[in-house]
């Protein structure tokens, strides 16, 4: 199915079809934001050039996604709309991608959860009846793949390396562990897209995601979190203290300076 | 400065070859800084073939290569110089060799 035959389809199933690929858009493009902080600020310049990439890649990712989202809502509006001229209420991105970064141990707790959610969910994805949604998860799903690894690399190092490095690396953990259930949490709308084969109902990736982060974290000689707290909202717009920052950078030239281009 | 401050600045150089497609040998295409060798492979991904430059990558430690030092360069390789004799060019194959 193309992008103009979903449209073709009744009208209820194309706005769940894009509301459902506008989050899976927001979560890339927040996250990616949140990635592009770090340039000039790496440990190293090898490490800002990797940290720097995954955010591309995320971003590529949010930019096809931000546009397929536009054309199945057909409300004409396109990826830099989406991006620059909704309000923090309209994102409906999980509270963990508009995180505050931390320092680099919490940004690599972070991206290995997360990455190892966009694994297993783009990996499903491929067999989307969305042909549109099939086809950029294929081209996502090799990207996560590697961040995943690259989370990985560094969370066995720090966890299982000096005294400081696994206090920082547990530490960071902690902090980012009461925003992880919430990747898992289904609704109307996530179970909906999946019984129609478009979309996948984020409940069944919990298992496989937290069984590939406790291997890591037991090599790393890390322990999972236990916490009784779930921050909840992302997916219907409430957001974190956080996210009002992220957003007045990211959206603050586009809405300054309407229609610019260079 | 701590030793272990010393240490994080200090990561080890690594030599990168990069084997551009099949059939062709590794080529040395620069060098980074990582804490260990499979970092240093990765690394080597992030700056070396962002532009599907490779298709397989070598990194070696620099303190394991062992170079010719610039200083041996006269003994080293002027003396091949003017042994032409080294040079197919040299030998003059006999009218009717059609196999040599």
């Amino acid at each position: 199915m193309t992008a103009a035959d979903s449209r073709g389809s009744s009208s209820a199933s194309t706005g769940e079809v894009a509301a459902y690929v506008l989050r899976l858009a927001d979560d890339a493009l927040i996250l990616a934001q949140r990635m592009g902080e770090w340039i000039t600020a790496a440990p190293q310049l090898e490490e800002d050039v990797a940290l720097a990439n995954i955010g591309l890649d995320l971003l590529g990712q949010a930019r096809s996604l931000l546009t397929y989202a536009g054309v199945a809502e057909g409300r004409d509006r396109d990826e830099d709309d989406l991006a620059y001229l909704r309000d923090e209420r309209d994102f409906t991105n999980l509270t963990l991608c508009e995180t505050d970064n931390g320092d680099f141990a919490l940004t690599m707790a972070r991206m290995l959860v997360f990455s190892a959610y966009q694994c297993e969910l783009y990996a499903r994805l491929v067999a989307s009846t969305d042909e549109t949604l099939a086809a950029i998860a294929a081209k996502a799903v090799k990207e996560v793949d590697y961040h995943r690894d690259h989370a990985t690399q560094w969370v066995l190092r720090l966890g299982d390396g000096t005294a400081e490095s696994h206090r920082r690396m547990q530490a960071g953990l902690e902090t980012i562990w009461p925003y992880v259930e919430e990747l898992f949490e289904s609704d109307e709308l996530f179970r909906s897209v999946a019984e129609r084969g478009v979309g996948v109902d984020p409940a069944e990736l919990r298992g496989p995601v937290l069984a590939y982060v406790d291997r890591v974290l037991r090599q790393a000689t890390l322990s999972r979190p236990e916490t009784s707290v779930n921050h909840k909202g992302g997916r219907v717009g409430i957001h974190s203290e956080s996210m009002g920052y992220l957003l007045a950078e990211m959206q603050h030239m586009a809405r300054s300076h309407p229609g610019a281009s260079w | 400065m701590s030793r272990q401050d010393a240490e994080r600045k200090d990561w080890p150089l690594w030599e990168v070859f990069v084997r551009a497609r099949r059939g062709l040998s590794h080529g040395h295409v620069g060098s980074l800084h990582a804490p260990d060798a499979e970092m240093a492979l990765r690394n080597a991904r992030d700056l070396y073939t962002r532009r599907q430059e490779g298709v397989s990558i070598w990194v070696v430690e620099a303190a394991a290569i062992t170079a010719s030092s610039p200083d041996e360069k006269d003994s080293f390789f002027d003396p091949a110089g003017d042994k032409i004799y080294r040079h197919p060019t040299f030998y003059t194959v006999p009218d009717g060799v059609e196999h040599l």
